[in-house]
């Protein structure tokens, strides 16, 4: 009889051992821990409403917000992140190379670079498709008007390969110009090198702001693309690469039960519902299944907000890039975003 | 036993590990097995790391399809060709820079070289400030200045800057016609390479009989006569076979003839700008290593300043010149590979786009340093050859 005691005590402390998970979380989720901060790679030239930094060195931005989410689930601390600026060119070296633990650079998921690449995404923080824009006075209407135009594009994005399919496709024939960053493309637009600057729609809107005279310049209607823009680890990383998910999960699953920064403390003490229970960790052990402190959604909606709020405040109407919620609106209200369950 | 101890030993071989040469060799052997050791382990672990992260490998990505475009390609390529062909594209595009801002740095450095040792003092003082200003400025920002001044400084399409109605001149670039070359133009080229080979018999009997009988003969006009003259007397007889595509204004660009990009002109500017500076430096050095007795014996010989200089001084002074000029020359071409900067497909700039797109770092680097290293070795190899030529000059 005793002996059966010690065994089951035994067994008991090393499922409860396994369960704190400390010893097999994966070794990004280890080395962010014993590091203490997450190092989150984003974008370099300053992408107005995405990434930006401030001359005191202060970032913001809808890409910044989801780093520091995760860096909110894992510490508790929207400060415990560090940022490295890449180019579209360096991005994905540096996360292979580990110089990063995640990236979230308005990087689009596609197969190549979820299984060559060596990468995993994890989501789709906005969903977004490519673009064109052209100045006012070209007089310009449709892309389909764009037959022998030259064209400034950044290089290595899907951007440079979507435009080559989508003139080919077209029987058009266009002279590409290509620069390694927005702010090496940006003075040759506007010096007149290029007819059209063509990117992501998001990234069109956000460039448009940074110019003297915004309304000189018009986006054509035509989208001729899928750009599902997300988080990005290391292929095989699945610990670490389930906090990112989840974190990405908590924000639109609070959006969704309308948990705001606002309400989140009264609903935590009050609310009846049992997902919203769940998800601010009232009930339920996510938090553990996760490796995370047992209030790890709790914190990122109180700290940064939650998807709704994080949108609108970097991008929404009320920023000078005034876009709309379209395929990024929950799926409740027609849109894409849509949270796996909190179960 | 004892008288043996006693006696002078022969003369014996060292032992063989006591034989310097052959412990040279082992020390080397050891070294070289050491390295490969470590580069093995290197190898491996790359390898080993990169099937964990799922990373694919190995150079099969050359044989398969690009998907993007170049702006300027010497050869036939667009989005269907192979990244193997894009490699050889931006290759391609190096060399053209490359060879452009040499030759036109040479000019620079050599005009500039010997206008700072003018007794003029305007000439002297502009080209100082010139030398001065040019190699203290980062090339980077050489580059990027020379690119924004191309750019702010040509007009758009719709107010080229025209030649008549042929060449073009705008933001977009120089356009020129394109020469289509028909039937029977092969007899110029046959008229061209005989009249080389009659230039170069012509050279040596001048030579010759110069240093015979001391009598002079214009071997350069008369050479630039045959070589001009011969392939028109050709073009003629065989119905000129040559007519032209000529640039036309579309809608947006300039289509049609041969077109120079603003970013080629840019890089070419600020290549052959900055590279000249230096190549001025080695230039005076060269001149002002030669004695002075040597420009007193060729004005005692009653030659003129510009005689002195290019019969007495240049020559011996380029046994001075070329082996600095060499470096720089390889500099120019490493240089080249700032073209990413300013938009200019060159191979760097081809290889980190192929480097993102498949995401094989370890190849494309690879494939990089080999083929930058061939272009040294190659350019050293060439100048080496020309300077063991020049050297034989000397009695
Ligand atoms: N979503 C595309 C394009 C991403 C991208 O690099 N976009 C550009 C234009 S919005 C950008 O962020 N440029 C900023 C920079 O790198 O300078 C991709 O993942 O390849």
């Amino acid at each position: 009889m005793r002996l059966l005691g010690t065994v089951v005590a035994a067994t008991m402390a090393a499922a409860t051992g396994l369960a704190a998970g400390s010893a097999l979380a994966g070794p990004t989720f280890d080395a962010v821990r014993e590091k203490g901060f997450v190092q989150c790679g984003v974008n370099s030239s300053g992408l107005p409403g995405f990434a930006t930094v401030d001359d005191q060195g202060n970032w913001s931005g809808f890409d910044i917000d989801l780093c520091r989410a995760i860096a909110v689930a894992v510490f508790g601390d929207r400060n415990a992140v560090k940022f490295t600026p890449l180019t579209a060119k360096e991005r994905f070296t540096a996360l292979q190379s580990g110089e990063i633990d995640v990236l979230v650079r308005n990087t689009t998921w596609t197969l190549t670079r979820d299984t060559a690449l060596g990468l995993d995404f994890l989501g789709v923080n906005y969903y977004d498709g490519q673009g064109f824009m052209v100045p006012k006075s070209l007089g310009v209407k449709s892309a389909l008007e764009l037959d022998g135009a030259s064209v400034c594009v950044q290089t290595g994005t899907t951007t440079e390969l979507n435009l080559a399919d989508f003139f080919r496709a077209n029987n058009m024939s266009y002279e590409p110009v290509v620069f390694e960053t927005n702010d090496e493309l940006l003075p040759a637009f506007q010096a007149g090198r290029c007819d059209v600057f063509t990117t992501d729609q998001s990234g069109l809107y956000a460039t448009r702001t940074k110019f003297e005279n915004p309304d000189d310049y018009v986006i054509l209607p035509e989208v001729i693309s899928k750009e599902p823009l997300g988080p990005v680890v290391r292929h095989g990383d699945n610990e670490w690469g389930d906090v990112v998910r989840w974190t990405l999960f908590a924000m639109i699953e609070a959006e969704e039960y309308g948990v705001t920064s606002e309400n989140v403390d009264e609903l935590r003490a009050n609310s009846t519902n049992p997902t919203i229970r769940r998800l601010l960790g009232v009930e339920g052990e996510f938090g553990k299944n996760l490796g995370l402190p047992q209030d790890w959604a709790y914190q990122i909606i109180k700290q940064i907000g939650n998807y709704g709020e994080v949108f609108e405040r970097n991008l929404g109407m009320n920023t000078p890039l005034k876009i709309a919620r379209g395929l990024n609106d929950l799926w409740t209200r027609g849109g894409l975003q849509y949270s796996m369950p909190f179960r | 036993m004892a008288s043996a101890s006693h006696r002078p030993a022969p003369p014996r071989a060292t032992a063989f590990w006591r034989d310097p040469r052959v412990r040279a060799l082992f020390a080397q052997a050891l070294v070289l097995g050491l390295v490969l050791l470590g580069a093995a382990y290197l190898v491996r672990n790359t390898l080993l790391n990169l099937e964990r992260l799922g990373v694919s490998s190995g150079f099969g990505f050359l044989n398969t399809t690009a998907g993007f475009d170049i702006s300027q390609t010497l050869i036939a390529y667009d989005r269907t060709y192979s990244y193997g062909r894009a490699f050889i594209v931006g290759l391609l595009n190096t060399f053209y820079v490359a060879a452009v801002g040499i030759l036109l740095a040479t000019v620079i450095g050599f005009v500039m070289g010997i206008a700072r040792l003018s007794s003029n003092w305007l000439v002297a003082k502009v080209a100082a400030a010139y030398i001065e200003i040019v190699r203290n400025v980062p090339l980077l920002l050489q580059l990027i200045m020379w690119y924004v001044v191309v750019l702010g400084g040509l007009p758009a399409p719709r107010n080229s800057l025209a030649l008549g109605e042929s060449v073009f001149l705008n933001v977009r670039g120089l356009f020129i016609p394109r020469p289509q070359f028909e039937e029977g133009f092969g007899w110029v080229v046959a008229a061209f390479l005989a009249s080389v080979v009659a230039v170069v018999v012509l050279a040596r009997w001048a030579r010759r009989r110069f240093e015979a009988t001391g009598q002079p003969f214009p071997v350069f006009w008369t050479s630039l006569g045959v070589l001009f003259g011969l392939p028109a007397l050709a073009f003629l007889l065989a119905g000129q076979p040559l007519s032209f595509e000529y640039p036309v204004l579309g809608r947006f660009r300039i289509t049609g003839g041969m077109v120079m990009l603003p970013e080629f002109m840019a890089m070419v500017l600020g290549l052959s700008v900055y590279t000249g500076a230096f190549i001025a430096e080695i230039v005076r050095g060269g001149i002002l290593a030669i004695s002075k007795g040597q420009w007193e014996a060729a004005y005692a010989l009653g030659l003129s300043r510009g005689q002195a200089l290019r019969l007495i001084i240049v020559p011996q002074a380029l046994r001075v010149i070329i082996p600095p000029q060499t470096s720089q020359y390889l500099n120019l071409t490493k240089n080249s590979s700032l073209g990413v900067a300013i938009g200019y497909p060159d191979f760097f700039n081809v290889a980190g786009t192929i480097n993102n797109q498949t995401g094989q770092a370890v190849e494309v680097i690879a494939i990089t340093m080999a083929v930058y290293l061939t272009l040294s070795l190659l350019i050293s190899a060439f100048m080496n050859w020309y300077n063991a030529r020049m050297a034989l000059v000397e009695r």
